[in-house]
């Protein structure tokens, strides 16, 4: 019967003789179901950790690197920065609005878990098309309204974020969060157990029957799709709090200042079973649980449910005994239940009782360090995975025409029917707001303290990664270096999110391992450590993968927020220059997709080293003031490009674009349009000045700045 | 001067209304359990989502201890200033006149939006003339004011309503375009829009800041003096 349930509990037969191999019998139910999940894809990153050893994460700002909960960096001022992405992709297309709120909750307990107050939120979110899908429309709104909702009543800006719409994500959508949080560096805690005799203590929320087996069941394995047996899945969605996560985090802060605890962690994936097990392996000891202590939702929930349920506002710490006092009452002032459930032991297993009986007597390196790992077996597609979309364009259209319609598209239209629904300013930090620049700007310091500050930005395109996974994947960690220049932020760290199908099939296993390459290559020209993310797999439906979409998230520091850099033209009579090494194509671009062409073909070569120099020449005009805009050319090429920076200017432009240069052509990360006075523009290529309220490129098209406005508007405000 | 601001669980906006008092004056947060006042001469009730806003926005607030002292330092013709959240809670109180429903989008909100001074006078609009346009922030879900008719008449003769949005920036369906009104007495003020996301160019704008210290120059007139 037992080789029947670890089936079912997703393990495979193989798995299961490692497993009575290691134990030297066979586990008993709550066992089995502590390590199913342990093994678990999204837990034990079976497929992809021999991958990401070939990930950097080696540089001179980084405090903390993968493996704790949130990765951190040094900003200078004794200050450091965590931060992390996560995906909640599964949860959200069964369950969108507490699955997207639960990621931001997950997300944001990751990084106080390390003892850094949660400054800000970014999202990156893929959807199926909107125009075709009422079902696209529904998880965009309730993801949305998810995620607003979590974050704004927590009091954590959302600052920035992407989304973009294929028809690949028709039946996975994803939804990725990213948080940055703040600390002093000696406030920085790591999640290692310590201190046998030391006590175990478990805050926050009541546990319950929700979550039990998402790691396995829901974020480890295929969707059906459609409205069918996913629906099944909901009782494996957790239901977010955000009132209770708003008083943990106050409390832990808290606990943390006043220097109670040992170690932290959230209890996020695997709860009970995955926290435990990973403070105890962090810190080479042993823990045991008395499950009785725990406080319950239900109380005749089973052992296993106890150890693997997933309802959230949950973290588990490690106090000194004589601090438990002084702990409690710091939890009773916040309204934060807090139960000691057992304690830290000289041992190396963790050992579960409840009602007297041990029920679960594992070797902690069982639960963690024995998780198989496996090698990929990549191989190039031998034909096209991904059907062309449905053409928009037939392609007679007139540049201006072409332009409108790359504006109201769903990928280029503003965001602003989405951010409007973020609180962006809470915690009075944010310098740049979303649409203000490339990338959003944060003030570290209070009033009458230095005006430091740091820049994040988030991205990934799917669509360029479908076509070449090794170059599309270097071009996302190209672009957020490029956001970052544009507001005059030199990159510290990035976190990345993995988003794939199924990593058993080779061309999968193909598209992650040239992707982890591409990645590694672009972070090592500049010289960017990862310090840490997640990796979302198996998010297929029986029409096949979702293009493979890593999701970069990095950070960078400016020595003055008053003087970060905007993306709108600012005066009339500013001189425009095009600045960067720019051979676009129309390879992946927007247009080819509306077009209705597939996503194939080479993208662009890049000169890394020339790369990292412009970056650099851009940071330091927009930090000296003599770059008066700075805006990345990405989607839709320098057209678009140059209508954004009207639009967020209110200000025309005539340009005359250098010889041979497609209009709509791409090649994000490379290249950027920006002004300034003319003098301050000396040495670059400077094709136009700003000014009147058209923008007139020559020989190609002329528009008012308000046609390009209202095209821009129309395109999202339809759907959300 | 010394501002106290009440800090529920679930305020969110409470070190941001601090920090903002705190540019002109003293600022103490107060705590929601806590019988006390500290002996402030201002009160702010901030924004947020008080107790998770559940059964009813600032209805659970409105409860706690600490809303006993305000309310009867109001009594007393106390300054209590109310934002978002906390013109909520003041109107659960029954400090403040009318009602906040849900927006017409039926969605959270975030804009930089323009009011205006309707009146140039009092203790939270004294520093700015009648009809200046100030661009201040709104984020809130239940932020549309609401009044029957002839409550709406009443206020506007009688002066309490201080603050509009300006033509084509009322983004939450309010009555009337009403932004910020006060008690009769004209010591307790609620708006929707949040000041104290206003106080320094650097974040966006420093129009709130006059707000603050319209409150710091009555307190030192009227009650200092």
């Amino acid at each position: 019967m037992l080789e029947e349930r670890h089936r079912q509990l997703g393990l495979t037969d193989d798995e299961y003789a490692r497993i009575l191999e290691r134990l030297g019998r066979a586990p008993n139910d709550v066992e089995l179901a502590m390590l199913s999940l342990m093994w678990s894809e999204h837990c034990g990153y079976k497929h992809s950790r021999r991958l990401l050893r070939r990930l950097p994460t080696e540089g001179p700002h980084l405090l903390l690197g993968p493996g704790e909960n949130a990765g951190a960096v040094d900003v200078g001022g004794g200050l450091a920065v965590a931060f992390k992405v996560e995906s909640h992709n599964h949860p959200s297309a069964v369950e969108p609005f507490q699955g997207a709120a639960t990621g931001v909750g997950g997300i944001l307990r990751d990084v106080f878990a390390v003892g850094a107050r949660p400054i800000a939120v970014l999202d990156s979110l893929r959807f199926g098309e909107p125009a075709a899908s009422e079902r696209s429309r529904y998880l965009l709104d309730r993801a949305v309204a998810g995620i607003g909702h979590y974050g704004n009543s927590i009091g954590v800006p959302t600052v920035g974020g992407e989304i973009y719409f294929e028809h690949s994500y028709e039946q996975n959508c994803l939804v990725n969060a990213m948080c940055l949080g703040l600390a002093q560096h000696e406030r920085l805690i790591r999640s290692a157990a310590a201190g046998p005799g030391n006590v175990v203590v478990l805050l926050g929320a009541l546990t319950g029957r929700d979550g039990i087996g998402g790691a396995s069941v829901l974020a480890s394995a295929e969707l059906v799709g459609g409205e069918g047996d996913d629906q099944d899945k909901r009782p494996s969605v957790q239901i977010g709090d955000p009132f209770s996560e708003k008083k943990l985090l106050e409390c832990c802060l808290e606990l943390l200042d006043r220097e109670l605890l040992v170690s932290l962690q959230d209890l996020g994936a695997a709860g009970l079973t995955s926290a435990a097990s990973e403070m105890a392996s962090a810190g080479g000891v042993g823990l045991t649980i008395d499950l009785c202590q725990i406080p319950l939702r239900e109380p005749d929930m089973e052992p296993f449910e106890i150890m693997v349920s997933e309802s959230q506002e949950r973290m588990l710490c490690v106090a000194r005994p004589e601090c438990v006092g002084a702990l409690l009452d710091v939890c009773e002032r916040w309204e934060v239940l807090a139960t000691t459930i057992g304690c830290v032991t000289s041992g190396d297993r963790l050992q579960v009782t409840h009602r007297a009986h041990v029920v679960a007597d594992l070797p902690v390196r069982v639960l963690i360090d024995d998780c198989p790992l496996y090698d990929l077996r990549p191989e190039p597609p031998s034909s096209d995975l991904y059907g062309a979309p449905s053409a928009s364009l037939m392609g007679g259209e007139s540049p201006a025409g072409t332009l409108l319609a790359l504006l109201r598209s769903a990928n280029l239209a503003s965001r602003r029917p989405v951010f409007e629904q973020y609180d962006p300013v809470v915690q009075s930090r944010t310098v740049r707001r979303p649409d203000e620049a490339d990338a959003a700007v944060l003030v570290l310091g209070g009033r009458g303290s230095d005006s430091t500050a740091i820049a994040v930005s988030i991205d990934g395109n799917g669509r360029r990664v479908a076509c070449d996974p090794r170059r599309g994947a270097a071009e996302a960690v190209y672009e957020c270096a490029a956001n970052l220049a544009c507001v005059g932020a030199e990159p510290l760290g990035l976190t990345n999110c993995l988003n794939f199908g199924n990593p058993e099939k080779p061309h999968v296993a193909w598209q992650l391992t040239e992707a982890v390459e591409g990645l590694a290559e672009a972070c090592e020209a500049l010289g960017v450590p990862v310090v840490g993310g997640n990796v979302s797999l198996y998010n297929e439906a029986p029409s096949g993968p979702i293009f493979p979409t890593p999701v970069v998230g990095m950070v960078g520091k400016l020595p003055d927020g008053a003087r970060a850099g905007r993306l709108g033209f600012a005066r009339a009579g500013d001189a425009i220059a095009l600045v960067g090494p720019f051979e676009p194509s129309l390879v992946g671009s927007e247009l080819a997709k509306l077009r209705g062409q597939a996503p194939v073909g080479e993208l662009p070569a890049v000169d890394a080293g020339r790369l990292r120099i412009v970056h650099q020449a851009v940071r330091a005009r927009v930090r000296s003031g003599a770059f008066r805009s700075a805006h990345d050319i990405a989607e839709g090429g320098v057209t678009v490009a140059l209508a954004e920076c009207c639009i967020a200017g209110g200000l025309g432009a005539s340009v005359r674009l250098p010889n041979g240069l497609d209009p709509f052509g791409e090649a994000p990360g490379r290249a950027f349009i920006v002004s300034g006075p003319i003098e301050a523009l000396a040495g670059f290529v400077v094709i136009g000045e700003v000014g009147g309220e058209v923008l007139a490129i020559e020989g190609v098209l002329e528009l008012a700045v308000s046609e390009l406005r209202d095209a821009r508007d129309a395109g999202l405000a339809e759907w959300v | 001067m010394k501002f106290g601001i009440v800090r529920f669980p679930g305020s969110c906006d409470d070190v941001d209304a601090l920090q903002a008092a705190a540019r002109v004056g003293d600022a103490v947060l107060l705590w929601h359990a806590d019988h006390d006042l500290q002996g402030v001469e201002a009160v702010i009730v901030p924004g947020g989502f008080s107790y998770g806003d559940y059964l009813r926005v600032g209805a659970i607030a409105r409860f706690a201890p600490v809303m006993a002292e305000v309310e009867e330092f109001a009594r007393e013709g106390g300054l209590v200033l109310g934002i978002c959240n906390g013109f909520q809670v003041l109107c659960e109180a029954g400090l403040l006149p009318g009602a906040l429903l849900t927006n017409v989008s039926l969605k959270f909100i975030f804009r930089q939006v323009d009011v205006e001074v309707v009146r140039g006078e009092g203790a939270f609009t004294g520093a700015c003339e009648a009809g200046d346009r100030l661009s201040i922030p709104v984020k809130h879900t239940t932020g549309r004011f609401y009044a029957p008719e002839a409550e709406l008449d009443r206020l506007e003769a009688a002066g309490q309503v201080l603050l509009r949005y300006a033509p084509g920036h009322n983004p939450n369906g309010s009555l009337r375009d009403i932004a910020g009104v006060s008690n009769k007495q004209g010591n307790v003020f609620g708006l929707m829009p949040h000041p104290e996301h206003a106080v320094d160019l650097l974040t966006g704008s420093a129009d709130g800041l006059k707000i603050f210290e319209s409150m710091r120059a009555h307190v030192e007139q009227h009650v200092l003096a």
